[in-house]
């Protein structure tokens, strides 16, 4: 039953998601102009929500791990799968933005500084998650669900690495103290990037679901 | 004879080259306030902001497109052996 209501909110989901992220280039050019960066500053609109899915998607895979690891439940194996994949794709999303805003802001495309080098980091370890469950062979599933838990108790330290370490990027005080104009462009922005992140996780569940049912099948065929 | 041939493409490439440095214009020896740099030193936002937006978008759009094909292959491969396995208790 929650499965079928899951799949009947999928679609407008989908369409909201989808008009949401369509909309959201007007929504920031409207946003107030920031005046110490200019027109790059815009970037941030994208950037930012881009690891707020990165980190849901950390965080759904590293607790779906740990669950497969200590009950062995093939579910929440598949969920850590969908997840990571999602951390990829939009850890990549937020690697590509943050040079291209940097380019502009710091004169550089890259600093290997903490926050910078701790990012690209959790990304290769997501990373090297999926190449070890498509080339690892048998018992690759445990070994890369002991990673994702690993690649989750980094994120604390991706996230106040700003405050603690002399960095080159902005600390984490920029969202709570951002003004008025751009507030409601960044907060919408995150909900459409959410929203995004949900939909493409039901779709990627749903994948695995399928491929499970079809291993089975096959096995069905074999006897 | 080949070494020949090498020094005399990087003399040319040399030569083909000069004008480029000969025309580069000297840099600022003392302090030149942002506002009255030249516009070549200003790094336009635009392309960055739109290559930005643009990679969102492609790399977006391609997951949604692969999560498809994959759906969409797996699906088919389901039903196939959905059918022969219907089919072979159907018989017995």
């Amino acid at each position: 039953m929650p499965a079928r209501g899951m799949r009947r909110a999928f679609v407008p989901l989908a369409i909201l998601a989808g008009a949401m992220l369509a909309y959201s280039p007007v929504v920031v050019a409207d946003a107030s102009y920031e005046p110490t960066m200019g027109l790059v500053q815009k970037i941030f609109y994208y950037h930012a929500p881009s690891w707020f899915a990165m980190f849901t998607a950390v965080f759904t895979c590293g607790i779906a791990s740990a669950v497969y690891l200590v009950r062995q439940d093939p579910r929440a194996d598949r969920v850590a799968v969908a997840a990571a994949e999602l951390a990829t794709l939009f850890g990549l999303l937020g690697l590509v933005t943050g040079p291209l805003w940097a380019r502009k802001a710091w004169g550089v495309w890259w600093q290997w500084d903490a926050r910078l080098t701790m990012a690209l980091l959790l990304e290769m370890i997501f990373l090297a998650y999926l190449l070890v469950r498509r080339y690892g062979g048998p018992g690759s599933d445990k070994l890369a669900a002991a990673m994702a838990v690993f690649g989750m108790a980094n994120v604390p330290f991706v996230y106040v690495s700003v405050n603690i370490w002399r960095t080159i990027h902005p600390t984490t005080q920029v969202v709570p103290t951002l003004g008025p104009g751009m507030r409601g462009a960044f907060w919408y922005c995150v909900l459409a990037f959410m929203l995004l992140y949900s939909v493409l996780f039901a779709a990627r569940v749903r994948l695995e679901h399928d491929r499970a049912r079809l291993d089975e099948l096959h096995l069905a065929e074999g006897e | 004879m080949r070494m020949l041939r090498r020094c005399a493409v990087f003399i040319s490439s040399l030569l083909l080259t000069a004008p480029a440095f000969a025309q580069q214009p000297q840099p600022p020896t003392g302090f030149v306030p942002v506002d009255q740099l030249p516009a070549t030193e200003s790094l336009p936002a635009a392309p960055l902001i739109i290559a930005a937006y643009a990679f969102v978008w492609v790399a977006l759009f391609v997951y949604l497109l692969s999560i498809w094909r994959r759906l969409g292959k797996v699906e088919s491969e389901m039903d196939a052996l959905e059918r022969r396995l219907g089919g072979r208790t159907g018989t017995r």
